[in-house]
């Protein structure tokens, strides 16, 4: 029964959504507004049972003298909602600081050891050789070189500069056209699923209940 | 001045040293080492539980902004009311869940193997919502593809034909409609792979260093004081 109630919720719901297609109405809204709730109330079930339950609440409550340290980051962390009390909104700046800097820390270190690094190296290492032909090595680098001249806009982009650059928005054209087929494949893939839904599962569990 | 400004610029340029500090020390270092690994263990624990905490500042303003606007009758203010119904009641399944109280066993399944009802939510309400949302694009896409089509210089052409190669190159549908051409069954497929792996790859891998050169330029100017917008303020 709870699977019959299932569908049939999944089933207006997702009639609710496609209702856009004819024009902006109350049950689209109603749907949408629902789909902003239930997401947030997700994230919120994602974290209580992910983050806070296993680092702090469970061990807090579990042996609380080895484990008062973690009244630290509970002060910080409660310290962020200061922000919704005007008198007190600076402090949250402190737990704020504490936050940002740890992953802007983190990110720095990321970006230049897992991002940059590996693909310059993977640019210029192997001109030629490895698993491409040297024409297709060749034309990587340039374009590379190209788009990353696209993105220099400490010098005026005219003459040779200028010639590059537009090398480079042409190869940026080239990844967002296959990014663009990928996009209209994936939702095109979500919509056939939905209609998978509508006209076969929906029948078939309907079905099977009565 | 002090505690608003110049204590969590302070804390700033501290904490956010410490992850760069301790990725080149060893922790088997002589003196250092404990306090190395002390740094990256208990540290690293503290910000996963303040990042729990500022995940959910944003639920904390959607609450706000939609109990007034359904306080104050405003235009609308019955989806207000759905949006925080819809919050209440899963937030409320995920917390239970976390608790582990009565049938709230988890996000998943039940240990009688039924489902949660945090998981039936997830199944039957989340899940359709955000497939059929997003699946709502691909009637869009047409119309986007023609307004772009209508910008006719190079640029927009290029990105057209690209798109059209991958998708006819990645889809059953487009090996049949030009597989009567003479290696139409090959040359499509592999046209697609050369765009990917060639131009597509140029193209992503000066937009990742880019993009990654401006973040660590960014992370060195909030670390040293230069950037405080996200405090709120761009007080000297």
């Amino acid at each position: 029964m709870s699977q019959l109630i299932g569908v049939w919720v999944a089933a207006f719901l997702t009639l609710c959504i496609f209702s856009f297609l004819y024009r902006d109405n109350p049950f689209f809204r109603f749907a949408e507004s629902l789909f902003a709730g239930v997401s947030l109330g997700y994230y919120i079930g994602i974290v209580a049972v992910n983050t806070l339950v296993p680092n702090l609440i469970n061990p807090l409550f579990g042996d609380f003298g080895a484990n008062a340290h973690l009244l630290i980051p509970l002060l910080l962390g409660l310290n962020l909602y200061t922000r919704f009390i005007p008198r007190i909104a600076w402090l949250a700046r402190i737990s704020l600081a504490v936050y940002i800097a740890y992953y802007i820390g983190i990110n720095m270190v990321q970006k230049i050891q897992g991002e940059i690094v590996p693909q310059v190296g993977s640019t210029i290492l192997h001109p030629i050789g490895g698993v491409m032909t040297p024409v297709d090595n060749l034309i990587l680098i340039v374009g590379v070189l190209a788009v990353l001249i696209y993105f220099y806009f400490s010098i005026e982009h005219r003459g040779a500069v200028g010639a590059v650059s537009r090398l480079g928005v042409w190869f940026l054209m080239l990844g967002f056209g296959a990014a663009f087929g990928y996009t209209v494949m994936g939702r095109v893939s979500l919509l056939i699923g939905r209609m998978n839904f509508l006209f076969i599962d929906l029948v078939r569990i309907t079905g099977q209940a009565l | 001045m002090f505690w608003k400004l110049r204590l969590p610029l302070a804390l700033t340029f501290i904490v956010g040293l410490v992850p760069i500090v301790t990725f080149f020390l060893s922790t088997q270092a002589p003196v250092i080492g404990p306090a190395v690994q002390f740094a990256r263990d208990r540290v690293e624990r503290y910000m996963v539980i303040i990042a729990g905490f500022a995940l959910l500042l944003g639920v904390v303003s959607v609450v706000q902004g939609s109990v007034r606007k359904i306080e104050r009758r405003r235009p609308g203010w019955p989806f207000a009311a759905s949006l925080l119904a819809g919050l209440v009641v899963m937030g409320a399944f995920g917390i239970l869940s976390a608790m582990r109280v009565g049938p709230f066993q988890g996000l998943l399944t039940a240990p009688d193997g039924g489902m949660t009802p945090f998981f039936w939510m997830t199944r039957n309400l989340f899940n359709p919502l955000q497939a059929a949302m997003f699946s709502l694009l691909a009637f869009y896409i047409a119309s986007a593809a023609f307004r772009a089509f209508r910008v006719r210089n190079v640029e927009a052409t290029i990105l057209l034909i690209a798109a059209f190669i991958v998708m006819a190159g990645r889809t059953p549908l487009g090996e049949y409609a030009f597989g009567w051409l003479p290696g139409g069954e090959r040359w499509l497929p592999a046209v697609t792979d050369w765009i990917m792996t060639v131009p597509n790859a140029a193209a992503q891998r000066g937009v990742i260093i880019g993009a990654a050169l401006g973040a660590a330029s960014l992370s060195l100017r909030v670390i040293l004081g230069i950037e405080r917008s996200y405090l709120g303020t761009t007080e000297k």
